[in-house]
């Protein structure tokens, strides 16, 4: 299992000996500071402001915390070799019940009440698919289906009455207390001179350290907690081995329809917490649809961040963020442009320093397509930019697959007393 | 004789029992909510109101077209979530060339089927694709290939709008007149539209592909074990690029019955969702040709008699989403359960013969 650990979760760039033969350690850091570079660049060149001030990063932290609790929660399910389709069904279950809870008992009522409405459909998919062996996609489809109509008639049948309620909506929810950090308004000042790259970090930093919602903190120890729990516990290898060779587990002791249940439960309280943190925090209530394929795009997330805590993270602040400035206007999403096809090209580069012609080329034409497109259009529509989490984790699918390594076992049914 | 009997025995009795586990669970969903359990079971055995009957065949034919697309999949463990966005992408398509009107009256509606069924290949061949070539898992991809077609079919549909006057509902050009196919039949209340018959033409066509054809049994053969297959000559990446074509042809057709009979165009208050009912209908069906239908009449029928719930139960339509849910669930429980149970019955009737000397087993 070490190598597993050891494995980079960062994606194509970062190789196991390090990018550029830099120290590992560095290696993030450095990478960081090229996005904050490049953002400022990209910031002056284009002197579209929002593209990282205060309120863009702030925007998309709200808007990632959804998609990276509901990555988390199926990389708990996937560790443990369980496929989980059914992270929508759940995240709208969690939003109902978090808003359910929330208009009686109160702000954290809420939350419990998420975290228990994704923990029931988790007790059915781990039912389903531990106990009796049904097929993992088949029980997460009708998880999904399941989901969208017990919620659809219990928000009729609870808000339907209520002073701004409605069938599809709940009334507006207490809220859950917000933090900032003493002494950041210094960055907010800071921010407003527009200096390159001085300004930048500073809005960056106040983003991320005003008005921010304390599930936002808790999602974020989530994080830690769940690399911590998985990687550097017994209980954690012992997941793990549920999802890499059952068979081999069983005969070591380990009672992988204890573990593969556990780990579909928690799963299910994540996703259910992501729905609630909807309903409670990036918005004023539930509203049908409201999850809107979120559940999916946690689930590239996590694709995305090869089945790691960290990487999935990633994923879902590069997928909130785009969703954030989507949501903003067209404006960002089109300068954008101008920074991925800058980087597609440098990607060329590289790639033909190191002697590998075809992909040198693809990326060449790949990069100057993009950069034809920004100087050929004054702005994108959205739903083209809405499609982008989509395009992107099929891209790293499709041409970074030999980096990506999931759980050897995942998706497959494992009945007691078959190791013999 | 025996086996076939207790074959019919086993694919009869999953689906009931999980009808029965289906109603037995909403009404403790209704009792828990204080809801009458009576009236609404009343609703669902009623006979079909006005014009009800008319909108359960058609919705039947719809759902029977998107099950056999699941089912084609299906048949060799290829899983095609991407129903849903196929036959957007497709619908939209069709609408679009359609309403151009650049050929007369039927040629014009055969051609439009035609290119769905080019587009809803079309769509589900990127899943194939990146399947055979870079081992992309098709439940991963196509997924993603929904969302992607939602994306693409919003924008395109704004760059293609027909503005209409004192409507808020974004649509295609409307398809001329010369071009509606008519009504298979007319009642006071409604209409079951013409192209409904493309749902039996598929049946059939599926029926015979799959158990009369050397790709049918190629197909089942993959399904059932791939590494059987390989030996006997298959090609697993022809059969699995040629399986998603010929699902997302079908799963092309899915909006037409609709688009021809009824909408004229396609626009943002299309039905949605149809491609993940069809996994629904594929499940109870058993992705046989009979059983689908039976799933989609089933499923329609629920939809169609649910209408009356409000009126007539006091309770909200939307409980029939339920019901579905549940059914789905229970019926995939089932199946795996009376599977488990068929098989026990077997291996000790096996280990009795054996038991019972070898001369006796022989001949069994």
């Amino acid at each position: 299992m070490s190598t597993i650990a050891s494995t980079s979760s960062t994606g194509s760039t970062t190789g196991r000996r390090g990018f550029l033969g830099l120290p590992r350690r560095a290696v993030m850091p450095l990478a960081l500071l090229a996005v904050v570079l490049g953002l400022s660049l990209l910031r002056v060149a284009t002197g579209v402001d929002d593209l990282d001030s205060s309120n863009a990063v702030s925007a998309a932290l709200v808007a990632a915390v959804p998609l990276a609790l509901a990555g988390l929660g199926g990389l708990w399910s996937e560790r443990a070799g369980v496929v989980n389709i059914g992270l929508e069904g759940m995240m709208i279950m969690g939003s109902w019940s978090a808003a359910f809870a929330a208009y009686h008992w109160g702000a954290w009522a809420g939350v419990l009440g998420a975290v228990l409405g994704g923990m029931l459909f988790g007790a059915l998919h781990a039912l389903a698919t531990v106990y009796i062996g049904v097929d993992q996609i088949v029980s997460g489809v009708a998880i999904n289906l399941l989901g969208a109509g017990l919620t659809k008639f219990l928000a009729e049948r609870f808000f339907s009455g209520l002073a701004g309620g409605g069938p599809t909506q709940s009334p507006s929810l207490p809220d859950i207390p917000s933090v900032t950090l003493p002494g950041s308004s210094a960055l907010v000042d800071l921010e407003k001179h527009h200096w390159f790259l001085v300004s930048d970090i500073a809005g960056i930093l106040a983003g991320l350290t005003r008005d921010v919602s304390l599930l936002t903190i808790l999602a974020v120890l989530l994080v830690v907690a769940t690399a911590f729990v998985l990687w550097r516990t017994t209980f954690g290898l012992r997941l793990r081995s549920c999802g890499e060779a059952p068979q081999a587990a069983e005969t070591l002791g380990v009672n992988v329809y204890l573990y593969k249940t556990l780990a579909v439960l928690v799963s299910g309280a994540l996703a259910g917490l992501g729905g609630g943190f909807l309903a409670m925090v990036a918005s004023d209530g539930f509203q049908q649809g409201q999850t809107g394929g979120r559940g999916y795009i946690g689930l590239a997330a996590m694709i995305f961040g090869n089945w790691m805590p960290l990487g999935t993270a990633l994923g879902a602040l590069l997928f909130g963020y785009t969703q954030a400035l989507q949501l903003r206007g067209g404006d960002q999403v089109h300068a954008l442009l101008l920074l991925v096809g800058a980087g597609v090209l440098v990607g060329a580069v590289w790639m033909a320093v190191r002697r590998r012609v075809l992909q040198a080329v693809i990326l060449a034409v790949a990069g100057v397509l993009v950069l034809l497109w920004y100087f050929g259009s004054g702005s994108i529509d959205p739903n083209l930019t809405g499609t982008a989490p989509y395009v992107v984790t099929l891209l790293v699918m499709a041409f970074a697959s030999q980096h990506l390594r999931m759980p050897a076992a995942d998706g497959v049914i494992y009945r007691k007393g078959e190791a013999g | 004789m025996n086996s076939t009997l207790r074959r019919i025995g086993v694919a009869v009795a999953a689906p009931l029992l999980a009808i029965l586990i289906a109603v037995v669970l909403t009404s403790l969903v209704l009792l828990a909510l204080g809801n009458a359990v009576g009236p609404v079971w009343q609703v669902f055995l009623a006979s079909p109101m006005q014009g009800v009957t008319e909108a359960i065949v058609n919705d039947a034919a719809v759902l029977y077209l998107s099950g056999v697309a699941v089912a084609i999949g299906f048949r060799m463990n290829l899983f095609n979530i991407g129903v849903d966005g196929q036959y957007r992408v497709a619908a939209f398509a069709a609408a679009l060339f359609a309403a151009q009107g650049w050929l007369p009256g039927f040629l014009n509606v055969i051609l439009a089927l035609v290119l769905a069924m080019l587009v809803g290949a079309a769509w589900a061949g990127i899943i194939a694709v990146l399947k055979v070539t870079r081992g992309v898992s098709e439940v991963i991809s196509s997924i993603m290939l929904n969302s992607i077609a939602t994306g693409v079919v919003s924008w395109l549909l704004l760059k293609v709008a027909d503005k209409q006057e004192g409507s808020n509902a974004t649509t295609t050009k409307a398809i001329p007149d010369s071009s509606h196919v008519p009504a298979l039949v007319t009642t006071q209340a409604g209409q079951i539209y013409g192209l409904v018959l493309l749902a039996v033409l598929v049946g059939l066509v599926y029926w015979f592909v799959i158990n009369r054809t050397r790709f049918g049994f190629d197909l089942r053969a993959t399904g059932s074990s791939e590494s059987a297959a390989v030996a006997s000559g298959v090609s697993v990446k022809k059969m699995t690029i040629s399986a998603m074509l010929a699902s997302g042809a079908v799963a092309g057709l899915v909006g037409m019955p609709q688009l021809f009979g009824q909408d004229y165009n396609y626009g943002s208050n299309s039905q949605t969702g149809l491609g993940f009912a069809g996994i629904a209908v594929a499940l109870i069906g058993r992705n046989n040709p009979i059983g689908i239908a039976f799933g989609a009449l089933l499923w329609a029928y629920l939809n169609g008699q649910s209408n009356a719930l409000q009126i007539n139960a006091g309770v909200n339509a939307s409980l029939v989403n339920i019901i579905q849910g549940v059914m789905v669930l229970a019926v995939v429980i089932a199946y795996e359960l009376v599977r488990r149970w068929d098989k026990r019955i077997e291996a000790r009737r096996v280990a009795a013969e054996l038991a019972a000397g070898n001369t006796a087993g022989a001949a069994a």
